[in-house]
């Protein structure tokens, strides 16, 4: 098999995000990531179906040069749950945004995860509603003055991250557009995963909601406000490499290593394995400027997928049967004879 | 007494009682026995929304009427010649469909005061209070004789009093001179397996009834009917919803394509994805979808991926599907969809049968958007249009909507089975071939059709974008005026075309005339049955029945302008009247319709020919 480049992954249309909006570094990594998921699994091009809804974010399977759908608001995951069981050798990427999945898709996406069938939602949350120029999504904050709400919204936000674990979601991770190399490496981990994967990335509208996330991303305090998790590797983040993650009762706190006798043996270690979504809850929900904001894949858990059982039970129902074709069924149960 | 044998053409019998009181069940199974002996049969289960109404009122009353001929029957009948009550609020709800001639048969156990108090009757004689004093009255204590007859099974009280429709079988099979073999096989079968000890109180209520209404001298005549010699074959019963199910999996294999059927229950549409959960050893994947919208989304999806794709439903659900359906336009991907229509607006009245989804079907989307609709015309007629409606949807890319009604889904008749290899074989226009710049352009037509081609992911170079945003011929998104214009008459066009690939519309009798009797869908029945009459009095007039309705069959202009008046008879307020007054407007069209959530009785549609003429 060719190996493939990010450039097999690039249309020849136009990307007509507006300049500085963090959609396009998402793309660039989803085409960089791509390549390298193609060379683990010996996946061919032909094998990937993007999917979206309809936002800014939408737009993206326009850009990617695989086979793509840009359905209508709110549906995508509904789509792609269709294309993955009609066939399950189809490897599903969707892109869908904070109103699109949250508000009028929030259906569709809480009982895609609920079932854990095998697509990989990038869920672009740039806390605001782009391409209607504007208006508060379920995301925005509490009392977030936009179009709609001119004096401040009065209603809380979602957070994705809890959202997709009370739904029994078996794989979330979160990162900021600007984070290329971790992006990527979400991505990947996202495709190795069977089941629903959810990626939330937060995005800059750099005419809407210009620095929405610039609390934890701008790059001078970043790494003291966001934290970076890792399967195995200790819970610490920081400039200087020394604060950390302990249990405090019933919670989390931080702490400084060094400080107040904690060495880096007290720290937390991360397992996004573990079946118990108690942590990965408490670390999804960490915001700042208490905690710092969690990054990176915060589970990824095993369990059995929806298609994978519809396909199972197809097949064993198929060899149990004695009606094979349709005319076994037309004659099947009660039938009569006229001489 | 002395007994007398009689024999007569046909009968209507309907059961009625509590919906706990299991008269689907009993009506079924009068249904089936007298299927197996031969006669033409037609079956109209008449039920509440409520699963189960407070005990013993005029709401919770649940029916099944049966009609059987020794010949073909085409109706389940205006008026029936044996009404079987099970209590007081069965009788008031259902006195009304006697004939004058008819027997009825109650069980006086259930004629409390209580009984009497809960169906609203005034007074304490309720044959008189309804009018009916003067029919064959059966007053049988049903419930007691139930409970002497198990009074040494060991069954508790529960189970002995779900046995008492077995007694009332018993005697409607002594009365239509019916074997009971068919009906104690069913019996072993259904508790065989789980509750076996159930099967011998069963059988032996159902011969103690039979017995109870041979040895009782208030059963004046038994009734012999023929069986109707219908054609040879192997026959068997089948519903309307059943029937779907079956002519969908049909397309699959002629088309070799897997079913998808991606559907949200609701009534009367439900049984449809249940029968095709059923059928994983045809291939089929059902997905019971979280709403209306993921149904016929997940349907979508799959038709993208290169399944048979469905989604059934009812009105409401249909109006819920309106944008995804646009979609499935836009992006030119074949999908059937299955409305079994029910009383609307809104909610209505959920188990009652109506024609009024007919103008949603054809307009009910945003912008300029068309869907082949066609519209099944018999239970058993629901298994070829089903199929005609994949045919159609695969073969030229498009969603096609596939009307049936509560009538026809719940109801049955014996249908003579078919052979697949007496079916046309389905061949979607696959992209097979890329072009010399090696770029696949989604929306490039076959200029005879109007169809493009299919491409499935999976299939190499073939990579390409579809969506609901207007695009060009190359799949390239468009808002040029223009292209937008000319991919608007293309997508119309391609939709009117299906009509050289459909039958012409048949005309029974004289193909020129005073006047035509026109229907669709389910009124076929009733409609035929009313020419027939009407043609026996000495009218002249001539039938013609749609079934495809979107496009028209390409001669239905030439058919409705040989004829002085058109009479359009349908259970909505006019709906297809209009449409075809729009379609040709120099056709002197007249309406008979009917919206009460039942179907037409066979005298309105005489009477309303009788005034055409």
């Amino acid at each position: 098999m060719a190996t493939l480049s990010f450039k097999d992954f690039k249309s020849d249309q136009e990307v007509r995000w507006c300049p500085g909006c963090g959609d396009h570094a998402v793309l660039g990594a989803l085409q960089r990531a791509l390549p390298k998921v193609s060379q683990a699994l010996n996946y061919e091009k032909e094998r990937y179906v993007v999917v979206s809804g309809i936002g800014c974010s939408s737009r993206l399977p326009y850009y990617m040069d695989t086979y793509g759908f840009h359905s209508i608001h709110g549906r995508a995951t509904a789509i792609s749950t269709g294309i993955k069981v009609a066939n399950p050798q189809l490897t599903v990427w969707q892109a869908c945004g904070d109103g699109d999945a949250l508000a009028i898709g929030g259906n569709h996406f809480i009982h895609a995860i609920r079932r854990n069938i095998d697509i990989n939602i990038i869920l672009f949350n740039n806390q605001i509603y782009g391409l209607t120029k504007g208006q508060y999504s379920p995301t925005s904050k509490f009392g977030a003055i936009t179009k709609t709400s001119p004096y401040g919204t009065v209603e809380h936000p979602f957070n994705p991250g809890s959202l997709v674990l009370g739904a029994k979601g078996t794989f979330f991770a979160r990162s900021l557009d600007v984070e290329l190399k971790l992006n990527e490496e979400i991505m990947t981990a996202a495709a190795l995963h069977d089941g629903t994967s959810v990626m939330e990335m937060l995005t800059n509208c750099v005419i809407f909601n210009d620095g929405a996330h610039r609390d934890i991303s701008a790059p001078e305090t970043r790494a003291d406000r966001t934290i970076v998790l890792r399967h195995g590797e200790k819970m610490i983040f920081g400039k200087d490499h020394n604060k950390g993650l302990m249990l405090d009762g019933l919670g989390l706190k931080v702490v400084t290593i060094g400080e107040n006798g904690i060495t880096e043996d007290d720290i937390l270690t991360h397992d996004a394995h573990c079946h118990d979504a108690g942590i990965h809850m408490m670390l999804a929900n960490m915001k700042f400027p208490d905690f710092p904001v969690a990054l990176g894949v915060i589970r990824d858990v095993k369990d059995v997928t929806y298609d994978d059982g519809v396909r199972d039970q197809v097949k064993e129902v198929m060899l149990k049967s004695k009606i094979h074709c349709v005319d076994d069924l037309l004659h099947s149960g009660s039938t009569w004879e006229v001489e | 007494m002395e007994h007398k044998v009689i024999d007569t053409d046909d009968v209507v019998i309907r059961f009625a009682g509590d919906s706990g009181d299991g008269m689907q069940l009993t009506g079924s199974l009068f249904a089936n026995t007298s299927a197996v002996f031969g006669n033409g049969l037609s079956t109209f289960p008449d039920f509440p929304a409520e699963i189960r109404a407070p005990k013993g009122t005029v709401s919770g009353v649940s029916g099944f009427q049966v009609h059987i001929g020794d010949h073909h029957v085409n109706t389940p009948g205006d008026f029936c010649d044996l009404l079987v009550a099970m209590n007081p609020a069965a009788l008031k709800a259902n006195a009304q469909w006697c004939k004058r001639s008819a027997m009825i048969i109650v069980d006086s156990d259930a004629f409390d005061e209580s009984g009497m108090k809960k169906a609203g009757f005034v007074t304490d004689n309720p044959f008189e209070e309804l009018h009916v004093e003067d029919r064959v009255l059966v007053v049988a204590p049903i419930t007691s004789m139930t409970e002497e007859s198990l009074s040494g099974s060991g069954l508790d009280f529960k189970s002995i009093h779900k046995c008492k429709n077995m007694f009332t079988l018993g005697m409607a099979c002594f009365i239509y001179d019916r074997p009971l073999d068919y009906i104690t096989s069913y019996i072993e079968g259904k508790f065989s397996k789980k509750h076996p000890e159930m099967i011998e109180p069963n059988v032996k209520v159902l011969k103690d009834g039979f017995n109870y209404a041979a040895n009782l001298q208030m059963i004046p005549n038994t009734y012999h009917i023929e069986p109707a010699h219908p054609k040879k074959g192997t026959y068997r019963n089948i519903t309307g919803n059943q029937a779907v199910a079956w002519g969908l999996l049909a397309a699959s294999e002629k088309s070799g394509l897997p079913l998808f059927c991606g559907s949200y229950p609701i009534t009367p549409a439900t049984a449809i994805l249940e029968e095709l959960a059923i059928h994983k050893s045809l291939g089929a994947k059902t997905l019971q979808a979280e709403d209306e919208i993921a149904g016929v989304c997940t349907a979508i999806g799959a038709a993208y991926a290169g399944d048979l794709a469905v989604t059934t439903t009812s009105g409401p659900g249909l109006s819920l599907k309106t944008e995804a359906l646009g979609l499935a336009v836009m992006a030119e991907l074949p999908l059937v969809v299955v409305d079994v229509q029910r009383a609307g607006p809104s909610t209505g009245i959920p188990t009652k049968t109506e024609q009024t989804d007919l103008n949603q079907a054809l307009y009910g989307r945003n912008g300029e958007c068309p869907i082949p609709v066609i519209a099944a015309h018999s239970p058993a007629n629901c298994f070829d249009a089903a199929f005609q409606a994949a045919k159609i949807a695969l073969e030229h890319m498009t969603p096609v909507l596939l009307l049936s009604e509560g009538f026809l889904g719940n109801g049955s008749e014996p249908w003579l089975i078919p052979s697949m290899k007496d079916y046309p074989s389905i061949n979607p226009p696959f992209a097979t071939a890329l072009p010399e710049d090696g770029k696949f352009k989604p929306f490039e037509r076959d200029p005879e059709t109007l169809v493009r081609r299919w491409a499935i992911p999976g299939q190499k170079g073939f990579e390409h974008r579809v969506g609901g945003l207007e695009k060009n011929h190359n799949g390239v998104l468009s808002s040029d005026p223009a292209n937008h214009a000319l991919m608007v008459a293309e997508r119309e066009a391609k939709v009117q075309k299906i009509a050289s690939f459909i039958p012409s519309l048949e005309v029974d009798g004289p193909e020129s005339g005073k006047l035509l009797v026109v229907g669709w869908g389910g009124t076929y029945g009733h409609i035929l049955s009313a020419v027939d009459e009407a043609r026996k009095a000495g009218m002249e007039v001539s039938r013609a029945h749609f079934d495809y309705i979107y496009p028209v069959p390409a001669n239905t202009g030439k058919v409705l302008s040989s004829f002085e008046k058109i009479l359009v008879c349908e259970l909505n307020s006019g709906q297809f009247a209009n449409y075809l007054r729009g379609l040709y407007p120099g056709v002197e069209i007249v309406k008979c319709t009917k919206v009460q959530g039942q179907p037409f009785l066979v005298s309105e549609i005489v009477d309303a020919i009788k005034e055409a003429l």
